[in-house]
């Protein structure tokens, strides 16, 4: 059997055209981000303005290069690049020094797209390998927090942004810790209306649930992301720590605050939604998503670190080839008896 | 296996089989016999040297040590450095003029990654912990293994409070991790940021085994005054 | 019968398939289990390369002088015999030179017996092989491996600590890249060290094309 050409959507017949390509999904996710990154900039200023640029462009430089070494023709003009590199930025620390955001972002694209074959065949979600480089070559500078909304932020930036390559990041300004960080080592919870708003410190994308969210719904309405992921994501983690929350208050935290706090609904909205990573049909979308959000509060309360989302996609990422193997698309005109081999 | 018969050779008899097994066994059984009576002492002095330097390392001061067991009666009796297994060692250290300094305690616990095998020295004269030394872990490198490294956390454990309570059964303040910053006790641990599940692991089992060690220690002092 | 059926490699050869063609990290890609758990600093991978070599060596010697008396119904049970002495050895005078790179190579010592890269020279070439190309093919294959661990334990070290055998290079604001000295630090490494082997290899294919079929 001769392998299909990438360019084809591997679907049984009949097709139908439906009017999208790549072009224009991606360039519709881009505009569904603009208001949580112009968000990111409004509350963290200059430093979250550097990071998300040097995070985009390092993306598509290192796609520029990965295209031309393997002889592929480039996808730069896709915007799924551009995309990686905004979410990606998204996901950062604020203050992060650049030379740090620059390391990540080759070997977001690199190690985590290219090397498997470019768009497409990627089995991780590329910005995501990119952060998990990152937080294990870095962690102390990938956990300390600048704070949101310091009134020089538009004028003045952070002495660790500007760091000299390979060098140790120095903060002047006080950091803050995460609200998650803050409950799981001193129980201390934080008001969630002011997660959900976007009012409290933690990555560059992950402050306005709202706005999140808004960007979430524009997409689904225009039936270019599958609801089924996110609202998976969501139940599970609502059912899950709810049922902690109602054993225990004082140990685990309410429903609401898992929700709203952290990186839960970037990701459970931008990240896990990926279309490479994520399985194809319905049924199975329901269970990836369930599974993320039963590994998300797994994490959260049981595991080392405060936050767990990025495991957590990636984890379920992992598991997409199987779920696709197992719930497959039913063949137009077939019955149970004769599905498919 | 198909195509023409290999030589038709007939299976080598047991004898053979044997002779060779048995011929290469003895070579090498002997080789190695004659490697460790000519490493073994060496091995052994390095071990000894090994535990004597973190005996001193966290008991300041001392010049000679020796060794103790916990005998049945709850009582310590001299025993040899490395004891016989499921013996609970203590090691007393003593200064130049054959004066108790402190004894040297091993205990492990759960650390982040792995268990936290540590040695501390306990000093009656000052009722604390004066020196504390990480004999194994395996915590992240960079963050969790600054517990052995960072001199601000090594500090704490100059002069940590494990002074008993009146009724002389267990501590009169059970040794705590705090951020780093808000140590205000003598008998709190000032953690490290970026650290702090290695730095609680740590303390807790400093906690767990003077609370152990040190009511059994006070009651039989007089065990250890005499000199070896 | 001694020496291989069609012709015979010039000595030097032996050696040198070893370092570069055979390598056996980088080619056979065998005894991956030491080359990423060892491989974290310069220094025990160093200390796991020559180890490794010296069992590889004089197991080499010995089954090749053995060849001709061992059955080959039990020839595996007496190679492992042979091999599982040396490693003693070794472990005793480890522990004899430093406690402190014993404790750092730890259990590894131990799994020198079953690294498949010393079963499997013994296997495929000493016991088929006399003593002087025997010896001369683990010096080969322990050197490749030694070179292969170093050039791991190296990059790791440096980008892991800024430090090489202990050594500060870099400056003293040196920011580690703590996930290079990780396990997944040595897989990192790995990767990198294979892509650049195979891009070299590939090269040189494409420049002398119609002599070997690419392996």
């Amino acid at each position: 059997m001769t392998a299909p050409a990438r360019t084809l959507e591997i679907r049984t017949s009949p097709h139908m055209v439906s009017g999208y390509s790549v072009d224009t999904i991606m360039f519709n996710v881009v505009v569904a981000l603009l208001p949580v990154t112009a968000f990111a900039v409004y509350a963290f200023g200059l430093a979250a303005l550097l990071v998300l640029s040097t995070a985009t462009v390092t993306c598509l430089l290192t796609e520029r290069v990965a295209c031309r070494l393997s002889g592929r023709a480039s996808s730069l003009g896709d915007w799924s690049v551009a995309i990686t590199g905004l979410l990606y930025g998204l996901t950062l620390p604020p203050g992060l020094p650049l030379w740090m955001v620059v390391v990540g972002g080759v070997v977001a694209v690199a190690l985590g797209k290219a090397l498997f074959g470019g768009l497409g065949c990627n089995p991780f979600n590329p910005a995501l390998v990119g952060r998990a480089f990152l937080q294990a070559a870095f962690p102390v500078a990938m956990t300390t927090w600048s704070p949101a909304f310091t009134s020089d932020r538009f004028t003045a930036l952070g002495s660790s942004t500007l760091t000299l390559p390979f060098t140790r990041p120095l903060y002047d300004a006080v950091t803050s810790a995460t609200p998650l960080a803050l409950w799981k080592f001193e129980r201390q919870a934080s008001e969630v209306g002011e997660l959900a708003l976007g009012f409290i410190g933690g990555s560059t994308g992950e402050t306005s649930a709202l706005l999140i969210l808004v960007g979430g719904a524009y997409l689904v309405a225009r039936n270019m992301m599958s609801w089924q992921i996110p609202v998976a994501i969501f139940a599970a983690v609502a059912a899950f720590s709810g049922a902690l929350h109602g054993l225990d208050p004082e140990t685990y935290a309410s429903p609401t605050f898992m929700l709203f706090s952290g990186g839960l609904m970037l990701g459970a909205v931008f990240m896990a939604t990926d279309m490479v990573g994520s399985p194809m049909t319905s049924g199975a979308c329901l269970l990836y998503g369930a599974g993320i959000g039963m590994l998300v509060v797994v994490i959260r309360v049981w595991g080392g670190m405060p936050e767990g989302v990025m495991y957590a996609i990636l984890l379920a990422n992992a598991c997409t080839i199987h779920l696709d193997r197992w719930i497959r698309p039913r063949v137009y005109g077939a019955t149970a008896q004769e599905a498919p081999r | 296996m198909s195509g023409p018969p290999v030589v038709q050779e007939s299976p080598p008899s047991a004898w053979h089989m044997y002779r060779a097994m048995v011929g290469v066994g003895l070579g090498c059984g002997l080789l190695i016999v004659s490697v460790f009576q000519l490493t073994g002492p060496t091995i052994a002095r390095n071990r000894a040297e090994a535990l004597r330097r973190a005996i001193f390392e966290v008991l300041p001061g001392a010049g000679s040590s020796r060794t103790f067991r916990v005998a049945a009666n709850d009582r310590f009796e001299p025993t040899e450095a490395a004891g016989q297994p499921g013996d609970r060692l203590v090691h007393a250290g003593y200064d130049a003029e054959q004066r108790l300094v402190g004894l040297a305690i091993e205990a492990e616990g759960m650390g982040y990654q792995d268990v936290i095998r540590l040695l501390y020295g306990y000093s009656f004269a000052e009722d604390a912990v004066i020196g504390i030394r990480v004999l194994e872990s395996r915590e992240t490198p960079g963050l969790g293994d600054r517990i052995e490294t960072d001199p601000a956390f090594l500090a704490n454990f100059q002069r940590l409070d494990v002074a008993l309570a009146p009724d002389g059964s267990a501590l009169a303040n059970p040794i705590q991790a705090v951020k780093r910053g808000e140590k205000e006790h003598a008998w709190q641990v000032d953690g490290i940021t970026g650290a702090t599940i290695s730095s609680v692991a740590i303390a807790d089992i400093l906690n767990k085994s003077a609370a152990w060690w040190v009511p059994r220690i006070r009651r039989s002092l007089d065990d250890f005054r005499e000199a070896p | 019968m001694t020496g291989p059926l069609h012709g015979t490699p010039a000595l030097g050869d032996e050696f040198v398939k070893g370092l570069w063609r055979d390598n056996p990290v980088f080619v056979q890609v065998l005894g991956m289990c030491p080359a990423l758990a060892v491989s974290n600093t310069a220094r025990n991978a160093l200390a796991m390369g020559l180890a490794t070599s010296f069992v590889l060596i004089l197991s080499n010697a010995v089954i090749s002088s053995l060849r001709h008396v061992i059955p080959k119904q039990v020839r595996i049970a007496t190679y492992i015999l042979v091999i599982a002495t040396f490693v003693t050895v070794v472990d005793y005078a480890i522990q004899a030179v430093s406690l402190d790179l014993h404790k750092a190579l730890g259990a590894f010592i131990s799994l020198i017996v079953v690294n498949c890269l010393i079963l499997g020279r013994a296997e495929a070439f000493a016991s088929k092989h006399g003593i002087g190309r025997s010896l001369l093919d683990g010096l080969g294959m322990g050197a490749g491996f030694t070179v292969a661990l170093f050039s791991l334990g190296a990059v790791r070290e440096i980008l892991g600590s800024g430090t090489l055998f202990g050594i500060q290079v870099f400056h003293a604001d040196f920011q580690p890249w703590i996930v290079m000295i990780l396990p997944s630090g040595g897989f990192f490494t790995l990767a990198a060290w294979l892509l650049v082997f195979n891009a070299v290899t590939a090269r040189r294919a494409r420049a002398a094309e119609p002599l070997e079929a690419p392996r």
